[in-house]
């Protein structure tokens, strides 16, 4: 397997996580299986040219991403769980306080 | 002790007008009386002082110097002076004591008294200056009380209307008068009177290029400040104001509207006697203008119905005399009208004023009628006045009336003059005499005699239905006499009106003209004006008696006798009442030629000018043009964080597509 292979999947999962975002209108929470896939795909650029170099400085860069995506999920559900006891929805159409 | 004359009205407007509300309607009345009463008394020692021989001249202070402009504040008390001091002071204390009981229901009575006294100050003050600035702050003064006056009663519109109009014709002529002033200036380099006068012989044959022809500069200055004058005196042309100013409170009208503002023109004129006497043609102009509005407003007077309308139409007719008298050279024959004027008339509106507190606030006269047995003092107090006015005497002797004494002085005056224009004045005059009389007793039957409701039948049709809820309260309420506090002004006024005449005759017109006057007023040297209408035909001399006699008898015949009479010659010339009837239709003309045409332009301006060119183009088009890129620019704030992301995608890929391409390494 060469490493070009490796990217490729990373590149391929990073645009499947940017699509979710973009295109999906329904659920907040496929949003945040989004960002989840692109920190993956992070992860996988990060232990590829970790191996490929034999630097393993990059593996243990990618157990911090892991630890601080399982924390920011954590945070995030919570987020949600708060934001729908207050709003009564978590549908991003409803979701656009921000407008100016 | 001249100090104290001027200043003394100014404290009591200070004391009441700040400290109103705290010492109460009671004691402004008693401050602003007292004060007064001491100016009053000041004034009459002052004048004799003076016709002794004591002028003064007091400075006060410098106002302000301007290169070669200085002008100070100072009281210049010389003879004309004296005279104006005493009628200002005494009117105007007469005045203070009748308000107590004129307005006692009032609301509103230390405002009221403040606005008196500070009115006293600015009339002090426009007599006492020294310079024809300080003139002009005494000129605005007594007109911007006029103004709060008249509008005195601000929750009636009437009264705010009458009030705007008294100020804005006022205006007019004050226009003129500021460029005759500019213009005294630039030919005598000074203000002051003493340097006016002096420079005045120098100007003779002088021209000054204005409005594209070339003037006499003296006769233009002249006509300037008439003009000034013909707004403050209501003279023709310029009268609109002065019935209209008939909304204000009574006493005001006999202050200021009769005895004392509207004279500030005669004053002024006679004050400025060096400057009219050098140009015949103004003079000229004075007499044709005075004699006109002397009969203008004698014909409008004999058929209003509105009592306080005829006493003002009178007042504008007798003005116009004074002017007459001014005109033809006779200064002290105006200056004598005013002094005598000022007393009978000031009479005729305060008993105006006591009978329209009888009759619970009725102007109307035809709703009147029958009042002489409910209330004869005031019936005795206005046939005295009328008796004045009409001018009651001896013919061949000066044994009569003030008016009688003053009034036959001009017309012999009139007569005997050769000035341009004075055949015409005289005629005017003597006619304008007759119809005083008629309007005078026509107001005295009216109200005096019959029964009440006598007139009713003339009213107009709305108005009757209202008599109906009117008729019950009348019945209910009989007249009733006015309280002493508002009986004893009068009786005041009453003895000025009947002897003031005789009294001063000497001083101001007769054989103690020049120890009287002295060099107050200039008269030319080849001016005999006061010897030649003593040297009248004997026709002229009565010819005033004569007017007043066949006045009285169509009035007699009209309004005792045959009582159907009036409305059957009313019938017979419908176009000639309704003509007078509307005042000549001045102010429909006015408001045609000026006003419609005034807010016409202002419309377009204010509309066209302002509101589409400049707040457009200006304030209102950029603003317009800033919400719409703002309002584009909200649009991208859609609150979808995802497209937010999305925007943050396109950008991150267009940096990393112009850093891998575009060659930033």
């Amino acid at each position: 397997m060469d490493l070009s292979s490796y990217l490729t999947l990373a590149a391929i999962v990073f645009t499947i996580g940017v699509a979710g975002i973009i295109l999906n209108h329904k659920n907040i929470i496929i949003i945040l299986m989004s960002v989840e896939l692109i920190l993956l795909s992070v992860n996988i650029n990060f232990i590829a040219f970790s191996t490929f170099s034999g630097d393993l400085t990059g593996q243990a860069f990618a157990l911090f991403v892991l630890t601080v995506a399982a924390a920011e999920a954590a945070i995030g559900l919570a987020i949600l769980v708060a934001y729908y006891r207050n709003r009564g929805s978590i549908a991003v159409e409803d979701i656009n306080s921000l407008k100016g | 002790m001249y100090d104290l004359i001027v200043f003394l009205p100014l404290f009591g407007f200070l004391i009441a007008g700040i400290f109103g509300r705290w010492i109460g309607a009671r004691g402004a009345e008693y401050v602003t009386c007292g004060f007064l009463g001491v100016c009053f008394v000041l004034s009459w020692i002052a004048f004799f002082q003076v016709a002794g021989g004591a002028e003064a001249h007091v400075p006060v202070a410098n106002w302000f110097t301007s290169g070669k402009l200085a002008v100070a504040w100072a009281l210049r008390i010389d003879s004309l002076t004296a005279v104006m001091l005493v009628v200002v002071s005494t009117v105007s204390f007469l005045v203070h004591v009748y308000s107590i009981g004129y307005m006692a229901e009032d609301p509103s009575i230390p405002r009221f008294f403040a606005y008196l006294s500070l009115f006293t100050f600015a009339m002090l003050m426009l007599v006492t200056a020294d310079n024809l600035v300080q003139l002009f702050f005494g000129w605005e003064g007594v007109g911007l009380m006029s103004y709060l006056l008249i509008g005195f009663w601000y929750e009636r519109p009437s009264a705010n209307a009458a009030a705007i109009k008294a100020f804005v014709v006022n205006r007019i002529g004050d226009f003129g008068f500021a460029l005759g002033i500019f213009l005294t200036f630039q030919l005598t380099g000074s203000v002051t009177y003493d340097q006016v006068f002096a420079a005045a012989p120098g100007l003779a044959g002088k021209t000054v290029h204005f409005v594209g022809f070339d003037w006499d500069a003296v006769t233009l200055a002249c006509l300037l400040l008439f003009m000034g004058a013909m707004g403050k005196s209501a003279q023709f042309l310029l009268h609109t104001w002065l019935p209209d100013a008939m909304e204000g409170p009574t006493p005001v009208s006999a202050l200021i509207h009769a005895a004392t503002m509207v004279t500030a023109g005669v004053f002024m004129v006679a004050r400025l006697s060096p400057l009219f006497e050098m140009s015949s043609t103004a003079l000229s102009v004075v007499t044709i203008v005075g004699a006109t509005t002397a009969f203008f407003a004698a014909t409008v007077g004999l058929v209003q119905n509105d009592i306080k309308r005829v006493i003002a139409y009178s007042t504008c007719s007798q003005l116009g005399y004074m002017f007459v008298g001014l005109g033809v050279g006779g200064y002290s024959l105006g200056m004598f009208h005013l002094f005598t004027h000022a007393f009978f008339k000031a009479l005729l509106f305060l008993g105006a004023g006591s009978l329209i507190i009888a009759m619970h606030h009725e102007q109307d006269m035809r709703r009147m009628g029958g009042l002489r047995t409910e209330i004869p003092v005031t019936f005795w107090m206005m046939v005295i006045g009328t008796l004045s006015l009409t001018g009651v005497g001896i013919p061949f002797t000066s044994l009569g009336f003030a008016g009688y004494v003053s009034k036959d002085a001009i017309i012999e005056a009139a007569f005997a003059s050769h000035r341009a224009g004075a055949v015409y004045a005289f005629w005017c005059v003597v006619i304008a005499a007759a119809f005083t009389s008629f309007y005078s007793w026509r107001l005295v039957f009216m109200t005096f005699f019959g029964r009440r409701g006598d007139w009713a039948g003339s009213l107009p049709l709305e108005a009757h239905d209202d008599h109906g809820h009117g008729d019950h309260a009348h019945d209910d309420h009989p007249a009733h006499e006015s309280p002493p506090v508002m009986l004893i002004p009068l009786a005041g006024l009453a003895l000025g009106a009947v002897v003031a005449g005789v009294v001063f005759r000497y001083w101001f017109i007769g054989g103690g003209f020049e120890e009287f006057w002295r060099n107050s007023l200039f008269v030319g040297p080849e001016n005999r004006i006061l010897e030649e209408m003593e040297h009248v035909p004997a026709l002229v001399s009565l010819s005033p008696t004569l007017m007043m006699l066949g006045g009285l008898v169509v009035a007699i015949y009209m309004y005792l006798v045959d009582r159907t009479m009036p409305k059957r010659l009313a019938d017979l010339f419908p176009a000639l009442y309704r003509f007078l009837l509307n005042k000549w239709y001045f102010d429909e003309l006015y408001d045609a030629v000026f006003v419609r045409p005034a807010f016409a332009i202002g419309r377009l301006f204010w509309k066209g000018g302002d509101g589409a060119v400049i707040d457009g183009l200006g304030p209102d088009g950029i603003s317009a043009r800033v919400l719409d890129v703002t309002r584009g620019a909200v649009r991208l704030q859609s609150g979808y964080v995802y497209q937010y992301a999305f925007a943050m995608l396109l950008g991150v890929a267009a940096l990393a597509t112009w850093y891998l391409f575009g060659g930033a390494r």
